[in-house]
């Protein structure tokens, strides 16, 4: 793990789409993604492991979302939990962008 | 008191891909403005132009309304629910996104640009089942007035969606008006200038400005050219 990069935990049940997700996130040279399919795990990451952001991914239930919202606010204070729409490369960075308060717009061209 | 604000057309950000080129009012992709991320449930607004035979590979979608209105050319899907389809000027397809589903969108033709605005809206419920559909946009009831080819309920006209908004097609000749009345207490509206020129709250707006107004019960549309136009209806919280 590089110093200085951005750790981002995303939980999401289809694997497909979860792998999609984490290589747009990890080819951003400051970010770093990894990614898990339920709660037991991504509670288990956060024991062991600190997360800027914990991206909710698609097919998780609404006791679910809640449960992780609760329980890792509780490990990890400072942590950003957002749940992410589309699935793919659409809205993922602007998510993360807003996320961590980034302020510099960029041009897309 | 009513609010409003404008995206001109040359405010917009985008992408060159070549075989894609791409107008985005809000963020999306590489093109980030934290100020420009989306009008109330209305997310994405892309104006898409894509090369002859050329096309989006397959790709995932999740937890997403997702409608395509092609403004020329043919548009071809497919989609991991086993859907195929053509849509044309005159028809609107929708995807609710839902847990997961994969799908292509190819240039059907090989010698035509397709441009179309694809256009994503915030679902009130994560994780419904996936669902396509498309539909024929009906003809006016009457000159100078609006069409409806959204909104949430599936007996109404147009396509459907999982979430409190309507989309209505406008095209009115130079000179008339329209008073367009919302749909839903805390909606706001998102008027999309696809031809000619109109004015809105005292507002002039061109081809490809976009105009949001809420905090009022109704607006009035009034054509300074001929011109054509979307207006998306969309909750302003969800």
């Amino acid at each position: 793990m590089m110093d200085n990069l951005t750790e981002i935990l995303v939980v999401g049940t289809q694997e497909d789409i979860l792998q999609t997700v984490l290589r747009l996130l990890n080819s951003q040279p400051s970010w770093h993604a990894e990614g898990v399919s339920g709660c037991e795990e991504a509670i288990s990451k956060c024991k062991s492991q600190s997360y800027q952001v914990l991206l909710l991914g698609g097919g998780l239930t609404d006791m679910e979302e809640e449960r992780l919202k609760t329980e890792i606010k509780i490990i990890q204070p400072g942590i950003h939990i957002i749940p992410h729409y589309g699935g793919g490369s659409g809205l993922l960075y602007a998510e993360i962008y807003l996320a961590l308060g980034t302020d510099n717009k960029k041009s897309g061209l | 008191m009513a609010q409003t604000v404008l995206h001109s057309a040359a405010s917009r950000g985008g992408a060159d891909h070549g075989w894609l080129k791409s107008y985005h009012t809000f963020s999306f992709a590489s093109y980030y403005n934290p100020e420009r991320v989306n009008f109330g449930a209305l997310r994405v607004l892309n104006d898409d132009s894509v090369a002859g035979g050329r096309g989006f590979g397959e790709h995932p979608h999740d937890n997403m309304e997702i409608i395509s209105i092609p403004l020329s050319g043919s548009l071809e899907h497919k989609d991991s629910m086993g859907n195929i389809g053509t849509i044309e000027p005159g028809e609107i397809q929708v995807m609710s996104a839902g847990t997961g589903i994969y799908h292509t969108e190819y240039n059907k033709n090989k010698d035509e640009v397709v441009k179309f605005l694809q256009i994503w809206v915030f679902p009130n419920k994560r994780n419904v089942e996936p669902r396509y559909d498309q539909v024929k946009i009906g003809a006016p009831e009457k000159p100078n007035s609006l069409v409806q080819i959204l909104s949430p309920n599936p007996e109404d006209a147009g396509v459907w969606i999982h979430q409190d908004a309507w989309f209505n097609l406008g095209k009115l000749e130079k000179g008339s008006e329209v008073d367009y009345v919302f749909q839903r207490k805390g909606n706001g509206a998102y008027i999309f200038i696809l031809e000619g020129e109109a004015e809105v709250h005292g507002q002039t707006l061109s081809a490809r400005d976009g105009f949001g107004i809420w905090d009022t019960e109704n607006f009035v549309i009034k054509a300074s050219s001929d011109t054509e136009f979307l207006i998306m209806d969309v909750p302003m919280e969800f």
